[in-house]
């Protein structure tokens, strides 16, 4: 991992649900709408991450006291939100997966998809641990975050960072943001919050992501995978059987013709 | 703002949203800061990292209860209920900020004796008009103060001197420069034990029964508020149009004014009372207002019956002898010089009847009235959507169709400009569009980067901001439609030079302009506001320059010093530096971003403590000092004591901070200046659930303003046919009545349609399931609105009964990307005595499954349910 790399800590604990990074995302990328259907889903009508919002705040509702509020000390807040975004996987699935090459790495760690090689196989789509990627079915593209790799390269962070009033999203340095994550880790403890959690599965086989995230309770609950893994893993246990298969078939096959000798 | 501006001084915000960073612990009420405020926010957020407990008390738990460490539900319209409480818990509990108290507030004033407490004579104070609903508020002065010529409260407008917005600036020119105090706060008759006596019965057991919050849950909140005040910690208290909208909402804001006071928390670090403004520039548009009974800088408009045509009476009656206020004739005449410049001369009063008089109430609701009754011919409608936003919007919508002409300026057709096709009314069969003879001319505006000019924020900080491109086509900006329509009219009535005409005919209206369109430049009109010398049009560098005799002309006082000079822009500046960030844009007054920051040291001038230091003598110097610029005469040593016959500052000794009070100190006590009592007084809403728990006989304001009518009705009290409180908020997403967000797809999309907050309880008893639609109603209209079922409202127990809560944002119209019903014509019209706004906080409705019914026999039902002919 170079140090160079940069990277989003999105810290779940200050986000207080306003989406004006999913809104700043949109408006500088310039992404279409995802129709206008109410959810009755909280407050959140966007669903999830897609081809047309690459930031999406979650919304996770508890139950606030019975009868009466409070969220202090222990208990989880009844509501909570986190701004979920591509991990930007250092074993990226949709990578390894694309078979245009359409999807490259770009200097500070970005994953990105070049929208005019994509030829829509949607190969990335399923390769994804995260669910990030999506097709555009009337574009025929995948898509999802570019990093703002066009800001980034004009030296600036991203939409979503800028935006953000609480500094709920930070963006800097990789190796930067992992030890702010830590100290962030034990400032929150610190304070009585036990169950607060840094995300970022780096012992499994995606590497490592430059999206971490700083959350309360259980990561699943805010839609993050607890054992991401690249189906990269997968492959060595397919080409295997795919060539025991092989191999079975071809001495099958000369076994006949061994037999139709005799 | 007269609740701020009487206890205070000023009507404004008394800190910066930055200094939340600070506080010890904060109070959000009637506000969810989170949602409607999201960026000040992060200075909450901020304060909360470093221990800061917030606590948020709302009947919704929205997103500011999740970021909160404490969330209290309440029944709306108790909100005095709950800061009497506070205020009863600090007293009692010994609480309060002594020495502060003692130094800095009236706490020690004596009353007169025949003054009588709404404890007294059951629900009212001494001093009450039964035939003309009003108060004459004689008993409320202090002992010994000469008696006034006051007349009651019975005028409509603002200005006069019971109450109103003219009242921004505090009491009215009484002298009570010889009143008696008693600094141990003993005397029966002082304001301390009369406070105590008032809140007596505000107990934890009341707020347990009235509002629903369980004792144990409010005494835990109430030990944590007050325990973080005193000499080492602050605490601070948010609020916005949550305390606002209320038919006694003045007072509401006036109780946390006491609690404030009395904690210590004024005019110090982290402290203090953050009014949280709607709009942009908000704050701006009652600085320089938009209202029809102040001037510019909080002076009164004459008012045709109370106001004498000579200027030296008006100026007599307005200015009080001692306080920043005897400086009042130097900003009225520097105002007319700079509106009627060389025709304004001694011999004609300055141009002094050049104004126009108020001649009744013309505040919105008045004038709306007007036009429904059809005495109105035209109306101007900027930056304002009424047809949506505004209370009674079905009435406001039919009485459209009574005018001749209207003109709306907006950035998209509005549901305003497009009533006369689109409204409900036309598809109900209320009007009909060929009978409307309304001509309606669109002008199309420019938005806010395509023109040049300034916002005033919350925190009274005046931005400049420069225009960034061209407006497109025929769109323009604000300055320019008035400029030129300026023009035109002084060119048509310079043809007819009538007394009527005498002032357009006199008015200044040179601006340099720029670009094709002849644009007058922004930068220009600022100028004026910052006011020059009349000899040689040198700008002046402050208010404290202006003149009485016409060789000043300034545009507004209390912002005087954004432009000193032509080249010197301060509004424009972005170069951030120290605690304040003095240097990124401009606060009035003089730049002062912590009000009243000289109570951040102790009477001797040395800080309270090293923890909560702001403004602080230094003796070597002789001057005051500190983290921000001092609210006080830079070189008035803390020991100073006026003389016998000083006049206006200098009549206030060394250790008075409130400079704009004759007194020089903080009001626990009002005197004059609020129509509604010179203490806050629980009254129910005017339309409630519940009796009053303290005053049986008196459940709503004496003095509120119904204005019942048959297009404006009520329930009646304990109404059976409406058993529900109806409430309506913002959510993030929107933008008030949504012209500048239902229309743009990536707002529309995250809330694309109207929904009802109803609790669990409440949809099991209605029989609505989550998602589908529930119609809700009251006397003045019905909407449809999806049930959002969810545990972040909370039913609550009331007396021993079960009271219910439906809350419902207001951003829908029917134009735009995404539409729904207008809550609005929910809303009744009514009128807050002081400040003239309507409740939308604390309404009743009842609620039932399923959408509005369109068919005969389903509205046959309807109408016999609420008790009318079908």
């Amino acid at each position: 991992m170079s140090t160079d790399t940069t990277a989003f800590l999105t810290d779940s604990t200050l986000c207080i649900g306003c989406k004006a990074c999913e809104v700043a995302c949109k408006e500088w990328n310039q992404l279409p709408d995802d129709g206008f259907k109410w959810s009755g889903n909280s407050y959140d009508n966007t669903g999830a991450l897609g081809h047309s919002t690459w930031r999406h705040v979650k919304f996770v509702e508890g139950t606030p006291e019975a009868g009466i509020g409070g969220n202090s000390g222990e208990q989880l807040p009844a509501w909570s939100f986190s701004s979920d975004v591509c991990k930007h996987c250092e074993i990226a699935g949709c990578l390894d997966a694309c078979p245009t090459g359409a999807i490259v790495r770009m200097e500070f760690g970005a994953v990105y998809i070049q929208p005019d090689v994509c030829n829509g196989c949607s190969y990335c789509v399923v390769s994804c641990p995260f669910g990030v990627v999506q097709r555009n079915v009337d574009d025929g593209r995948a898509f999802k975050c570019t990093f703002c790799s066009d800001r980034q390269r004009a030296g600036l962070e991203p939409a979503c960072a800028k935006a953000c009033p609480t500094e709920s999203i930070k963006f800097g340095k990789l190796d930067e943001l992992t030890a702010e994550a830590e100290s962030r880790l034990q400032a929150l403890k610190a304070r009585g919050i036990h169950d607060a959690v840094i995300y970022n599965p780096t012992e499994t086989s995606v590497g490592g992501i430059h999206s971490l995230f700083l959350l309360r309770g259980d990561p699943s609950s805010f839609n993050l995978p607890p054992q991401p893994e690249a189906p990269v893993i997968y492959m060595k246990k397919g080409w295997t059987s795919a060539a025991i298969a092989a191999g079975s078939m071809l001495a099958l096959a000369l076994m006949s013709f061994m037999g139709a000798r005799r | 703002m007269p609740s701020l501006g009487t206890s205070f001084g000023r009507g404004g915000a008394t800190t910066a949203q930055q200094d939340l960073q600070f506080s010890d612990a904060i109070l959000i009420m009637g506000s969810s800061m989170a949602e409607n405020h999201p960026v000040g926010f992060q200075w909450v957020m901020e304060a909360r990292q470093k221990g800061a407990k917030v606590i948020h008390v709302d009947p919704r738990f929205n997103r500011t209860s999740a970021m909160a460490d404490h969330w209290l539900p309440l029944r709306a319209g108790t909100d005095i209920v709950f800061l009497g409480a506070l205020i009863n818990y600090a007293l009692t509990h010994g609480k309060y900020f002594r020495e502060y108290v003692v130094h800095y507030t009236n706490a020690g004033t004596l009353l007169r004796k025949d003054f009588k407490d709404t404890e007294d004579l059951d629900g009212i104070f001494s001093g009450f008009d039964a035939e003309g609903k009003c108060y004459s508020p004689e008993t409320w002065n202090y002992d010994g103060a000469p008696t006034t010529q006051s007349r009651n409260g019975k005028h409509p407008g603002h200005s006069d001197d019971t109450g109103g917005h003219g009242k921004d600036r505090g009491g009215e020119a009484g002298e009570i420069d010889q009143h008696k105090e008693d600094p141990t706060l003993q005397n029966p008759r002082c304001v301390f034990q009369v406070l105590k006596r008032h809140f007596s019965r505000y107990t934890a057991d009341l707020v347990e029964s009235s509002c629903g919050i369980p004792k144990a849950k409010f005494l835990e909140v109430a030990e944590t508020f007050t325990s973080a005040s005193g000499p080492e910690k602050t605490a601070a208290i948010c609020y916005a149009v949550g305390w606002t909208q209320h038919s006694n909402g003045a007072q509401i804001i006036r109780a946390a004014a006491i609690l404030q006071l009395l904690l210590g928390n004024i005019g110090r670090p982290g402290g203090g009372i953050l009014a949280l403004r709607g709009h942009a520039t908000i704050q701006g548009s009652t600085d320089i207002p938009t209202l029809y009974d102040i001037l510019p800088g909080y002076l009164p408009m004459p008012f045709f019956e109370d106001d004498s045509d000579k200027l030296s009476e008006y100026i007599e009656k307005h200015t009080p002898k001692t306080g920043w206020w005897a400086n009042f004739d130097k900003y009225v005449i520097s105002l007319l010089k700079a509106w009627y410049g060389d025709a304004a001369t001694k011999d004609n009063d300055f141009g002094f009847n050049f104004l126009p008089r108020v001649s009744g109430d013309h505040s919105h609701f008045g004038y709306w009235l007007d036009m429904a009754d059809g005495k109105m011919d035209g109306l101007f409608v900027m930056g304002q959507n009424p047809a949506v936003g505004a209370p009674n919007a079905r009435l406001e919508r039919k009485a459209l169709s009574k005018l001749k002409w209207l003109v709306v300026r907006d950035l998209v057709e509005t549901e305003t400009a497009s009533f006369w096709k689109d409204a409900p009314e036309i598809s109900r069969g209320e009007l009909r569009t060929e009978d409307i003879t309304t001509e309606i001319f669109f002008l199309p505006a420019a938005g806010h980067a395509e023109k040049a000019g300034s916002y005033t924020n919350t925190q009274r900080l005046v931005q400049f901001r420069e225009k960034a491109v061209d407006p497109q086509g025929d769109c323009r900006g604000e300055t320019w439609f008035m400029y030129h329509l300026g023009l035109r009219l002084k060119k048509r009535a310079a043809q007819i030079p009538s007394v009527r005409n005498a002032g357009l005919n006199a008015l200044t209206w040179q601006y340099e302009t720029e670009g094709p369109h002849d644009e007058p430049v922004a930068e220009d009109i600022l100028a004026e506001i910052n006011g020059f010398k009349t000899s040689n049009r040198e700008q002046i560098s402050g208010y404290k320059e202006l003149k009485n005799d016409g060789s000043t002309a300034c545009g507004c006082w209390i912002y005087s010093g954004v432009m000193p000079s032509r080249d010197q822009n301060k509004a424009l500046k972005r170069e951030p530096k120290g605690r304040y960030g003095h240097g990124w844009g401009y606060a009035w007054p003089s730049d002062r971003r912590i009000l009243y920051n000289r109570a951040s040291a102790r009477p001797d001038g040395e800080p309270w403590s090293e923890r909560k230091k702001l403004v602080w003598w230094d003796k070597d110097e002789k001057k005051w000092i500190g983290l921000d610029i001092p609210d006080f005469t830079e070189t008035k040593a803390p020991d100073y004591k006026p003389g016998r016959n000083a006049k206006g500052d200098d009549a206030l000794a060394g250790d008075k901070p409130f400079i704009m009070h004759q007194d020089g100190v903080g009001w626990i006590w009002v005197s004059s200046g609020l129509k509604d009592g010179p203490l806050p007084t629980h009254y129910e809403p005017l339309e409630s659930v519940s009796t009053n728990p303290l005053y049986p006989n008196r459940l709503i304001s004496p003095v509120a303003d119904k204005k019942e009518r048959s297009d404006n009705a009520y329930a009646f009290p304990n109404d059976q046919r409406f058993p529900y409180i109806l409430s309506t908020y913002r959510l993030t997403e929107h933008h008030t009545a949504g012209g500048m967000s239902r229309l743009l797809p990536h707002l529309a999309e995250l809330q694309p349609e109207l929904f009802a907050e109803i609790s669990p309880e409440l949809a099991v008893q209605l029989k609505v399931k989550h998602g589908r639609y529930v119609t809700i109603s009251t006397m003045r209209g019905v909407i449809e609105a999806r049930a959002l079922i969810t545990e972040r409202i909370k039913s609550l127990l009331i007396d021993g009964k079960t009271v219910h809560q439906v809350c419902v944002p207001y951003h829908f119209g029917y134009k735009g990307l995404v539409t729904g019903d207008t809550v609005n014509d929910l809303l009744a019209i009514s009128e807050e005595p002081n400040v003239r706004i309507m409740e939308t906080k604390a309404l009743v409705c009842n609620v039932r499954a399923g959408r509005i019914p369109h068919d005969k026999n389903d509205l046959k039902i309807w109408r016999q349910e609420l008790g009318r002919p079908a």
